[in-house]
């Protein structure tokens, strides 16, 4: 936090918000206004430089070419590795998640690099695509209530020692090895599966970003009321549907 | 029989009769239209038949994400001025239901079929078609469509061969791509409100540039074409520079758009912009879209809205605020069943009007308009809606399904 404003940054909207990811950074900039914080929001389109003094970034999902693009600018730019080592916070969802990892397949059939600021490997499934809704428990360290998402991909991300689970599958894929584990999370950097968006199913993650960001334990209650109901719908939905 | 100068073999007749005994007891079974299970038994029978049925026509395809179904309308109108027409009017827009819909009009002249995108090429290398029109590509339906620039893809092969006059959205880069494969294309300025699956360049990957109303890559040079054919505000500009005023019935800048691009195919079939613009007037309502009901004597305006680039056309077109608004969503099937498309579709655009919300996922679009700071009731139900909204004519916006729901229960 500089100057009592925080800084979102929204990675690469010209190619990674294909599945409503700009939904993520509008419930982050809006639970941040409703505590009260001045919200400089910067969408960074994949022609230009990745600032480095951002406090939370955000990295949503795409297609097969645009996350080969993807990954190829940001791997070239190295902006949002030194914004990491400043100890800024990233939060990546589906072809996001696997840039941030080591290595993930491309749209070429290729082995291509990642930022390696997750220790994950992600490989392409085998099996059947993994669509549909999703509960999970998250990680009991980061004390969070259960996950619910919608889940849309053919990647299987596994996970290797410096990375922990964001969470482990009650019911849907998750991470797609067959260990139920779901996204993956080391330090101050989050990866996930999860679609919905997931800030919109799970304000509590947003709030945790803030918290993160602000560098305190507690934020002032928001009106979670539309939230709650949607949480209990799909909860419902995806203990049903498996 | 005008046109018909082959007639049918024995086994195509059986074919076309079968099907239609299969629409009837389907429609006696109350369900639905029958042109598509029709269509299913026909083509089973003869799987050449759709090419048989189109041999005796002057075929245009019109394909896209959006507008699909009221261009063919608008096209279809137009070419009454130079003979019967048979179409697929009813939205049945894959092979069983186009070949169920040409089976019913052996006097035709012109056959004006609308094409789901996935099966575009294929119809297209069937029926060699005269002319084929594409509207625009943006996404929808993420759980199960193709990519969005993939669908552009294989539509730029398959159509690369085609001897059909291509007619074309300039202003849709997915689309030029598309058509550029074409040796005879015909440019159409038809205009693209939304933008966002398109920045970057379908040929190279680089960073689309968009000033204005303009576009262009500025590493391989892909950029777009000069049109021949423009809307420009309420006219329609034809090749020779002379401007037509376009009268319709029908809201809204898309469907300006898609009289734009029907009366340039109209021209391509020899009827000319000034009486297929005329007769385009006609149309009032396409499948209950656009339609306005009289419900719980109330107004209500039946707008049907898949994707986030329909949304974006449609809070356009709708009246002003204090207007209310009634917003239906679900998320079956035919859908798509994840709602996260809801967060593209920019609702701060219906400050001002009361909103409404119901349908499956209600509580989707309630978090969705919360976050966009927006006041709304959620509703179990559309009477319960109408009894809330405030006077005035209601604008009812829905999706796919919901938008089926709420015809059947309005009687519609």
């Amino acid at each position: 936090m500089s100057d009592n404003s925080l800084r979102l940054v929204w990675v690469y909207p010209d190619l990674l918000s294909t599945y409503g990811d700009q939904g993520n950074a509008l419930v982050v900039e809006r639970r941040a206004r409703q505590r009260g914080l001045d919200v400089q929001r910067l969408d960074v389109r994949s022609d230009q430089p990745i600032p480095t003094s951002g406090d939370i970034y955000l990295i949503g999902g795409g297609e097969d070419r645009p996350q080969r693009l993807a990954a190829e600018r940001l791997l070239r730019d190295g902006g949002l590795n030194r914004a990491v080592s400043n100890g800024a916070i990233v939060f990546s969802v589906c072809a996001g998640y696997q840039i941030l990892g080591h290595e993930f397949i491309n749209d070429q059939d290729k082995q291509q690099q990642g930022l390696g600021l997750l220790d994950v490997v992600s490989t392409r499934g085998e099996a059947e695509r993994c669509v549909g809704d999703v509960l999970a428990d998250i990680d009991p360290q980061l004390n969070l209530p259960p996950l619910t998402g919608f889940e849309n991909h053919q990647g299987v991300t596994h996970l290797g020692p410096t990375a922990r689970p964001f969470a482990k599958v009650r019911f849907g894929n998750g991470n797609g090895v067959g260990d139920g584990f779901e996204g993956a999370w080391q330090e101050t950097v989050f990866g996930t599966y999860m679609h919905g968006p997931v800030m919109a199913r799970n304000p509590h993650i947003a709030d945790l970003l803030l918290k993160l960001a602000l560098d305190v334990n507690a934020l002032p209650p928001a009106d979670d009321r539309w939230y709650e109901a949607l949480r209990q719908e799909r909860i419902a939905a995806a203990t049903a549907t498996s | 029989m005008a046109g018909n100068t082959e007639p049918l073999s024995p086994r195509a007749k059986l074919a076309v009769t079968a099907g239609r005994a299969a629409a009837a007891v389907s429609r006696a079974a109350g369900r639905g239209s029958g042109s598509v299970i029709g269509g299913r038994v026909a083509l089973k029978l003869d799987p050449d038949l759709l090419a048989r049925l189109a041999r005796h026509l002057d075929v245009v395809l019109v394909s896209a994400t959006n507008g699909k179904t009221t261009t063919t309308r608008l096209i279809a109108e137009a070419l009454r001025a130079g003979g019967p027409v048979v179409s697929n009017a009813l939205g049945a827009n894959m092979p069983a239901g186009i070949t169920s819909a040409l089976a019913g009009g052996s006097d035709a002249k012109f056959g004006v079929i609308e094409v789901d995108e996935k099966y575009l090429a294929g119809v297209a290398r069937d029926v060699t078609p005269k002319a084929i029109a594409l509207l625009n590509l943006s996404r929808d339906q993420l759980d199960r469509a193709a990519e969005t620039r993939m669908l552009a893809e294989h539509w730029r092969e398959g159509l690369s061969g085609s001897k059909a006059l291509i007619i074309a959205n300039a202003d849709d880069p997915l689309i030029v791509w598309a058509a550029s494969s074409s040796a005879n294309v015909v440019w159409v300025a038809a205009g693209q409100e939304w933008k966002d699956d398109a920045w970057s360049c379908p040929s190279c990957g680089g960073v689309m540039q968009r000033p204005d109303d303009d576009w262009f890559c500025g590493e391989c040079g892909f950029r777009r074409p000069t049109p021949s054919w423009a809307l420009s505000g309420d006219y329609v500009l034809d090749p020779h520079g002379s401007a037509w005023p376009i009268k319709l019935q029908l809201p809204g800048r898309a469907n300006k758009a898609n009289a734009t691009t029907s009366a340039a195919v109209a021209a391509a079939f020899g009827v000319p912009p000034q009486v297929a613009l005329e007769r385009m007037y006609s149309v009032q309502a396409v499948a209950g879209r656009y339609d306005v009901v009289s419900y719980m004597e109330r107004e209500l305006r039946l707008l049907l809205a898949k994707n986030p680039a329909g949304w974006l056309e449609t809070f356009s077109l709708i009246d002003p605020p204090p207007t209310p608004v009634i917003m239906s969503v679900n998320a079956r099937g035919a859908d798509g069943t994840d709602t996260s498309w809801l967060w593209d579709v920019d609702y701060t655009r219906l400050a001002g009007h009361p909103l409404f919300v119901l349908g499956d996922r209600k509580l989707d679009l309630a978090v969705r308009l919360e976050v966009a700071g927006l006041d709304f009731e959620v509703c179990d139900n559309l009477d319960q809606a109408v009894q809330m909204a405030p006077p005035g004519r209601i604008e009812v916006i829905a999706n796919y399904t919901a938008f089926q729901d709420l015809r059947r229960h309005v009687g519609n």
